[in-house]
């Protein structure tokens, strides 16, 4: 290995030995050739907790390579504590490029959203994945499990959509949506806001996910059907706002609420930070934009 | 009725290594006939049952099933996921614990509803009319369908347990002491329930149990084991009022007398 001498501690290219990458990365062609089916790896411990994206880490070194430019979002955010060190990470090990911008990444490291920004084929993003069985809070046992996705016996998953009508009159399930990937796997697509599920649908992008304490790797190859599970006189709808971003206005975007002080004050801004930040920097406002503040007087009739 | 048993099934044996389960069983049942199985407990009735529900594989011996199409099949010879589409739709299973056949923590509707999704109805408003209907068939009022079976009494689980069986409108049903552990009137309650039923829907039933008085109110025909063999069978009324074999002479001299 062509360590560098002076180090004290070296690292093989994005920490991963080699041996192992080529592991992950059988687990990743198995599971781009099986869409949707959840494929078991030897999960390796990473200088991380579990729950931290141990996954998502594992399946982004052994894809990444030194012309990438990696983009790494928490929650929507590129400044949040898990994006930031993740970042940090692969800037250190694999001395890739890093980036908070959708459009320059070729790899995009997700926890829980998918950027605003449609995506390109250019791009792959790997998401983190806590629980990668979608049958798991109705059936405990894996045998079980497995066995129903082999058989395709998931008639379990509507109990559960029925469970939520009948206890809140509509699907009461707003994350970790259950879908059909081209018309066989029932998948989970990881506690993504079920407003991103029909971003999945048919997107140019690979999407790759890991789940590092449970040892899984699935994926969605481009351009797969990505269906959202419902009843016929229940369907499927994503949650709607009714106010727009209040930093930079946009709307039919995923919003979070931000409180403002001990008094109730709140607002809502976008989940997707770089979303937001490059609509105010082309000039777009929502009422609470710092630069609307001055001028608070002209703006306010706007709402 | 047809000329043709529904269940054929032939030198049926099962060890558990060296140990007896059930030892060359062979008989026919017909198509809403209900057929109880009785003797003591380690007689092999529960695993006979398990073999012929398929939940268990034999050692040895065949059963031939005739599916609704009307063609024989093979049960040991058939796919698991073939097997287990018949035991969700064609096929019912009564557990004699009714929290082994229920899903304790989904709500009653959904516990119904589940083999209706199972086999692909995807209208909300029609699996809830279909649970709501059978709730009542089986004395459980509507207004208990949103609350999990763990709220319920020991009667009303295995009322609501017979209610998910029965919907998919299943033509054999197999029964694991389905009133054991139940106090003597709930018992009285569900015997006739299940009485109606079965006449109603032309049920065909294979009935395990030790309480020769189920036997005799559901069934037409028994069979009596001993040590996983089948020592007497024929005409429940015959079989209880004229014991050949001397084990269910004594079986049925063993009865209380109230």
């Amino acid at each position: 290995m062509n360590a560098q001498s002076t180090d004290i501690a070296t690292y093989n290219f994005a920490y991963l030995d080699e041996q192992t990458k080529r592991m992950i990365r059988r687990a990743i062609l198995k599971g781009i050739a099986i869409p949707g089916y959840q494929v078991p790896f030897a999960s390796r411990e990473m200088p991380m907790p579990y729950g931290w994206g141990t996954g998502g880490v594992q399946v982004t070194a052994s894809i990444i390579g030194p012309d990438d430019v990696l983009k790494v979002i928490d929650q929507g955010a590129d400044d949040t504590t898990n994006a930031v060190s993740i970042r940090a990470f692969f800037k250190k090990v694999a001395k890739v490029d890093v980036t908070t911008e959708t459009a320059r990444a070729t790899i995009i490291q997700t926890r829980h959203r998918i950027p605003e920004q449609p995506l390109t084929a250019s791009q792959v993003l790997v998401f983190q994945v806590p629980i990668p069985e979608p049958l798991r809070f109705l059936e405990p046992r894996e045998t079980e499990t497995r066995k129903m996705h082999a058989l395709e016996e998931y008639g379990l998953m509507h109990v559960k959509l029925y469970e939520d009508i009948a206890k809140h009159g509509r699907i009461a399930t707003t994350y970790a949506y259950p879908v059909k990937v081209e018309g066989r796997y029932v998948m989970d697509p990881s506690p993504t806001p079920k407003f991103d599920n029909p971003k999945m649908h048919r997107s140019p992008a690979l999407q790759l996910f890991g789940a590092g304490r449970e040892k899984r790797i699935y994926a969605v190859p481009p351009f797969t059907d990505v269906v959202s599970l419902d009843f016929e006189d229940h369907p499927f709808e994503v949650q709607t706002f009714d106010q727009p971003c209040a930093l930079c206005g946009a709307e039919n975007v995923y919003l979070d609420e931000v409180i403002l002080d001990d008094h109730g004050g709140h607002m809502f801004v976008c989940s997707d930070t770089d979303h937001c930040e490059k609509r105010q920097a082309d000039g777009q406002h929502g009422h609470l934009a710092p630069e609307t503040h001055s001028a608070s007087g002209k703006m306010e009739p706007v709402e | 009725m047809t000329d043709e048993p529904l269940l054929r099934v032939s030198a049926l044996s099962k060890f558990y290594g060296s140990r007896v389960g059930c030892e060359n069983v062979t008989f026919d049942l017909w198509p809403g006939e209900v057929l109880a199985v009785v003797g003591e407990s380690g007689s092999g009735k529960t695993t006979l049952l398990n073999c012929l529900s398929t939940r268990l594989l034999p050692s040895s011996g065949t059963a031939s099933y005739r599916m609704r199409d009307g063609q024989r099949r093979e049960l040991y010879r058939m796919s698991e996921a073939e097997r287990r589409f018949l035991m969700r739709t064609d096929w019912g299973f009564v557990h004699q614990n009714p929290a082994d056949g229920l899903r304790m923590t989904v709500s009653a509707g959904a516990n119904v509803g589940e083999r209706l999704m199972a086999v692909g109805d995807r209208h909300y408003g029609r699996i809830r009319a279909t649970a709501v209907d059978w709730l009542s068939r089986v004395e459980i009022d509507d207004d208990r369908i949103d609350d999990e079976p763990r709220a319920f009494s020991g009667g009303m689980r295995q009322r609501l347990q017979i209610a998910r069986n029965l919907v998919t409108g299943p033509r054999l049903v197999f029964m694991d002491e389905p009133t054991g552990g139940l106090d003597v009137s709930v018992q009285a309650r569900l015997l006739d329930l299940l009485r109606g039923l079965v006449t109603d829907l032309g049920l065909a039933a294979i009935v395990v149990t030790h309480d020769l008085a189920v036997a005799r109110l559901l069934s037409q025909r028994m069979m009596v084991m001993k040590d996983g063999r089948v020592v007497e069978s024929g005409l429940t009324d015959r079989v209880l009022d004229d014991p050949r074999a001397p084990y269910t002479q004594l079986l049925v001299s063993s009865i209380l007398q109230v």
